[in-house]
């Protein structure tokens, strides 16, 4: 049986450990072949590019070799995939190689793309890249007062992400003593500040609190960089002065170019996680097309289940599980409180009060994220 | 009755939710085009014909089936 991931972030990363750890004996005996392509020699701890675009973290600290990460069992090339042959059971990569799979698990996350509105690229700052996030640190530390407006693409990863900004760079500002010089805007595309109910109820006590303007309802339709203008699809017209945005997300360009997807989000079964009318593919993380959150932590959850499914099948047993659309997201909100937000397609999110020991706990995520990719047992 | 046009599943989706599921199709849709949205969320039946007013766009019908939201409308511009 030859079990090939692609992608080698948090989702296939996890899953390539787990299921080295489960086959460990029919990997060795060769029966199983356990592989993984990826585009990049090294996995980026992504959350920290928050950090990075407020001067409060380094790039360096962020970065570890893949090859160190993976059980040495899994084969590991940087290689990435530039076709899915799914009739042939095929992959073509860069180099020219064409590797066959019995089991292929897509797991190539999502990724920016702010020329989807027109006059974003060039006139906003972002942190969902490494270059964005250092040239995002240059602007905030340069800039001394006037009009902040954060706006936001759809859909987007990290649904936390924006209010977190906002709020540590509140923080910033609030440090930096120029907060009476800083007039805040923050939008939202619906109509409320954040998805979740009691998130946004509780958003909006702390943004009066400390002074931060909201608009909801504000889809970005396009910036005017000459003037400082951002429109809204729904004609509002604000003016900024420095502009973050969360651009909108599309999964990576290979999966949209083999027709497996629109815009690289790939249909995917709600609770087999397998590729619509595809029993042999699965997919995880970012690239589905479910209407989850695309966070480090759905990749996670659906990773173990995956896990113990392709497992069963190896073994040539039915029992598999079945995904309950499981998230789990922490929520920085400043002044060194934290809260979380954990549900699944049954049950909504009820986030418990801020508090120092959710942020203890949030910290201590930071420090296990790498130990935590091996695979908890 | 199977529904008219793209189907959009946000059953059981609370964050990003079921307008928010929509408003990453809809850009993409074309001008005519037909969608409908399965929600189990009872507040996306209101948000989302409020939505599609202030954007333009219109609503056709929302109906409710054993708790499950079915938001018709069509791109118009
Ligand atoms: C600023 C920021 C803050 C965040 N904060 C949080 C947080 O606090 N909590 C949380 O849960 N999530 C957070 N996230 C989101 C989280 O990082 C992602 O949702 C998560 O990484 C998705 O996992 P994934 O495995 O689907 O994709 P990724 O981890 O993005 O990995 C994708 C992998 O696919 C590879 N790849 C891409 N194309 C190809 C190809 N053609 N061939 C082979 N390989 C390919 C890439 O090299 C990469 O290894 C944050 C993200 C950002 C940007």
């Amino acid at each position: 049986m030859r079990i090939l991931i692609v992608g080698a972030g948090i989702g296939g990363t996890i899953l390539a450990n787990l299921l080295a750890r489960r086959l460990r004996e029919d990997l060795r005996r060769g029966g199983v072949t356990l592989t993984v392509l990826s585009a990049s020699p090294s996995h980026l701890y992504q959350p920290g590019l928050l950090y990075v675009a407020l001067g409060e973290m380094s790039p360096a600290e962020l970065y570890r070799d893949e090859r160190e990460l993976l059980d040495p069992l899994v084969r590991f090339e940087v290689d990435p995939v530039t076709d899915f042959m799914l009739d042939a059971k095929k992959v073509a990569t860069r180099s020219g190689a064409v590797h066959d799979y019995d089991l292929l698990v897509i797991a190539t996350g999502s990724r920016t793309v702010p020329e989807e509105v027109p006059g974003l690229a060039g006139n906003a700052h972002s942190f969902y890249t490494e270059d964005a996030a250092l040239r995002m640190c240059r602007a905030v530390q340069a800039f001394d007062g006037g009009k902040v407006v954060i706006v936001m693409g759809v859909p987007h990863k990290c649904p936390m992400a924006p209010l977190e900004m906002t709020f540590l760079l509140h923080e910033q500002f609030v440090r930096r003593g120029i907060e009476r010089r800083v007039d805040m805007l923050y939008t939202y595309p619906v109509g409320r500040l954040h998805s979740i109910e009691n998130v946004a109820r509780w958003a909006a006590v702390e943004f009066d609190r400390r002074g931060i303007r909201s608009e909801t309802f504000f889809n970005l339709a396009e910036v005017d960089g000459a003037n400082r203008l951002v429109r809204s699809e729904e004609g509002s017209v604000v003016e900024y002065d420095l502009l973050i945005a969360i651009p909108p997300h599309h999964g990576a360009p290979e999966i949209e170019r083999a027709g497996l997807g629109a815009r690289g989000w790939i249909p995917t079964h709600r609770r087999h996680l397998t590729m619509q009318g595809q029993d042999d593919v699965y997919v995880i993380g970012d690239t589905t097309n479910l209407p989850i959150s695309k966070a480090g932590s759905t990749a996670r959850f659906q990773a173990e289940l995956l896990c113990h499914n392709i497992a069963a099948r190896v073994r040539g047993c039915s029992m598999t599980r079945s995904y309950d659309g499981k998230v789990f997201c922490f929520i920085e909100t400043g002044r060194g409180r934290a809260s979380y937000a954990s549900f699944n397609y049954d049950e909504p999110p009820e986030p418990p009060s801020p508090s120092r020991s959710i942020q203890m706990l949030k910290t201590l995520y930071h420090r296990m994220y790498w130990a935590s990719l091996k695979g908890l047992p | 009755m199977a529904p008219d046009g793209t189907v959009i599943d946000a059953r059981g989706s609370f964050c990003p939710g079921p307008l928010m599921e929509l408003i990453a199709v809809l850009k993409y849709a074309r001008v005519g085009d037909a969608l409908v949205v399965l929600s189990t969320d009872a507040g996306s039946a209101r948000e989302i014909p409020e939505w599609l007013r202030k954007v333009g766009q219109q609503h056709v019908r929302t109906s409710e089936h054993d708790g499950v939201w079915c938001i018709a409308l069509r791109k118009v511009k």
